[in-house]
């Protein structure tokens, strides 16, 4: 599944709606009061879904950086800050 | 400390020279030259003082500058404090609120008076520090700052995160850290001051700041999803710079949701009050701000289990039921068995019923066509029986005619002329009587009427005027001889006839007579024998006839 392109819709959703999402669909098709092609197009969308939570999780890493100022005081840009 | 001998010798020398100028007879000052000296020795001596004393009579003039005075039990000073100072107070003047001002001293000659030029001010005790803030708190509690209805929910997973603090020291590090553990994100620090000159303003522009960034990520920086103000513990006053309304109207006004984690849990800040959730460490707000990471991807997975799990135990339950439903179902075989035989029976009543219908029907057109005769043969049998027919009128007429024939044969020979001359006979004797007779009776009839006419023209003549006239009656009549029966006619007349029986006379008639008086000698008979010549001629008319 994981090479099946994710849905624009699935893609747009945040991590936090697309794991409820999940969670409804399995515990709809765990209910079993489900039509086979309605399982089937759930199925799909759940995988969809367990593909985005899990991009978004391995996407999760950590970027340290400091705001510079300009000298009005507003945000510039940023450097890397280093705190070790 | 100081010996007599010291005190004594100051007070001598100092004496000689006011002694010196007053001996000198010096020139008097004016009140405004000693004024001034007195200015300046003043404002030099005290250019910068800090005095603590409690506020008293605060008083805000319209032209924005604050006076009040300082007093402890037993002394007085007023102060001022000029607009532009007043605006940049942390703590707000305030009756009985004991503080330690700093400033410098000056003079106002105007009054001979002098007084304090505040330009700072810091409340003196953690009571009066205390108080205060309580005050602050209210008041910005009735503006609404801390309505729990402004707090908004923290994104689940956010995707940025900004921390506003220190950029060295163990806060930062402490949260950097906790993040890493739980979730590895990208975080923008705002490097700030956290306590002292300026830290509060830091602050709040550093939430102002990360809220004017572009939300659509289009900006050099990313807009962060949530803020974490973060401070290590310390003093009350350390912490200062988080009680200044600067800063809580900043955090409270701020869109992105603010996490407060200022100093300990034991520690509180009006910051904590208006951010939308306090941490009780700045350790503690990482843990609020992301979630576990590997939690989470545990919990994907077992999400994902739980997908392909639940679809196959559902194909499989549906597997089973199908089976289940296909060994109810009957053998194919012995359903078309069944149905072929009843298509065999049905075929064959079809065939039975055609054939049996052919026949019926056949039969019926036999016995109509049996029952159906041919034009000729129907001629023929016409003409036979009219044959017979004819056959029996003509025996029947020729059975009349002899009948006829035998009646006429019948009467020929009782026809005779001998009856007809016997009648003729009878009748010549009779005609010949009969004319006898009526001669007879002729003659007899006759002598009759002969008779009867002699006596009638007897009966006549006795009756006629004639008769009359003999027995002297006349008869007057006109010219023309129409006959006068009456006066009226007579004198009418004039000119008469008068018939006697013996002839005529003509007469002159000369008027009327009265009547009986005088009769005249022609009149009364002529009158008479008129009148009774139309009854006697009535009486002989109908006699006559």
């Amino acid at each position: 599944m994981a090479e099946t392109p994710i849905a624009p819709d699935i893609a747009a959703l945040s991590f936090e709606d697309a794991l409820r999402e999940l969670e409804t669909i399995v515990r709809h098709l765990e209910g079993g009061q489900v039509r086979l092609d309605d399982a089937v197009d759930a199925y799909a969308r759940g995988s969809q879904l367990k593909a985005h939570c899990e991009r978004r999780l391995a996407e999760a890493r950590a970027k340290i950086e400091r705001i510079t100022l300009s000298p009005d005081g507003q945000a510039q840009g940023v450097q890397p800050l280093d705190v070790a | 400390m100081t010996s007599p001998a010291d005190d004594r010798g100051l007070f001598e020398a100092a004496a000689p020279s006011a002694n010196a100028e007053h001996s000198h007879n010096a020139p008097a000052r004016s009140v405004s030259e000693l004024s001034a000296a007195l200015k300046r020795t003043v404002e030099e001596t005290y250019s910068h003082v800090r005095v603590r004393g409690e506020i008293s009579q605060p008083k805000l003039a319209g032209s924005g500058h604050c006076y009040l005075r300082l007093k402890d039990d037993s002394a007085v000073i007023d102060a001022i404090i000029w607009r532009g100072s007043y605006s940049r107070l942390s703590v707000r003047p305030e009756e009985g609120l004991e503080v330690i001002a700093v400033g410098r001293l000056t003079t106002y000659p105007g009054r001979s008076s002098y007084q304090i030029v505040i330009e700072s001010m810091e409340l003196a005790g953690q009571g009066a520090l205390l108080k205060m803030l309580e005050e602050r708190r209210r008041r910005l509690a009735a503006e609404g700052l801390f309505a729990p209805e402004r707090k908004r929910p923290l994104p689940f997973l956010p995707r940025t995160i900004g921390v506003i603090t220190s950029p060295t020291g163990a806060v930062i590090r402490d949260i950097l850290h906790r993040l890493n553990d739980r979730f590895p994100v990208h975080v923008l620090v705002w490097p700030v001051l956290v306590q002292g000159e300026g830290a509060a303003q830091q602050v709040a522009r550093a939430v102002a700041g990360f809220n004017a960034l572009p939300a659509d990520g289009r900006g050099a920086v990313p807009r962060p999803d949530v803020l974490i103000v973060a401070r290590g513990g310390g003093s009350l006053e350390d912490l200062m710079a988080f009680n200044e309304e600067l800063v809580v109207r900043a955090v409270a006004a701020s869109d992105i949701p603010v996490i407060s984690a200022v100093g300990h849990e034991t520690d509180t800040t009006l910051c904590d009050f208006a951010a939308d959730l306090r941490a009780p460490t700045p350790t503690g707000a990482a843990e609020m701000v992301v979630p576990v990471r590997l939690d989470l991807l545990a919990q994907v997975h077992e999400g994902g289990q739980r997908l392909t799990g639940s679809l196959r135990r559902l194909i499989a339950e549906r597997a089973m039921r199908l089976e289940g439903l296909a060994r109810g179902l009957p053998p194919i075989e012995r359903l078309l068995e069944e149905q072929v035989q009843r298509l065999d029976e049905r075929s064959e009543r079809l065939t039975r019923a055609g054939r049996g219908y052919l026949d019926r029907r056949l039969a019926e057109v036999r016995h109509l066509g049996a029952a159906l005769r041919s034009p000729r043969e129907q001629i023929a049998a016409k003409q036979a029986q009219l044959g017979q027919t004819a056959a029996a009128l003509r025996s029947a007429s020729d059975y009349l005619m002899r009948d006829q024939a035998t009646r006429l044969g019948h009467l020929t020979t009782r026809l005779r002329p001998d009856g007809v001359l016997n009648g003729m006979a009878r009748a010549e004797r009779d005609l010949e009587g009969l004319g006898q007779r009526q001669h007879q009776a002729f003659e007899r009839r006759l002598a009759d009427l002969s008779q009867r006419l002699t006596a009638a023209s007897e009966r006549l003549q006795a009756s006629s005027h004639e008769a009359v006239l003999r027995r002297g009656y006349a008869l007057v009549r006109d010219e023309q001889g129409a006959v006068l029966s009456g006066q009226a006619a007579a004198v009418a007349a004039g000119a008469v006839r008068v018939q006697f029986h013996d002839g005529d006379v003509s007469a002159q008639v000369h008027g009327p007579l009265d009547d009986g008086s005088a009769p005249g000698p022609a009149e009364p008979p002529a009158r008479r024998p008129a009148a009774r010549k139309g009854k006697a001629g009535d009486g002989r008319q109908e006699s006559l006839f």
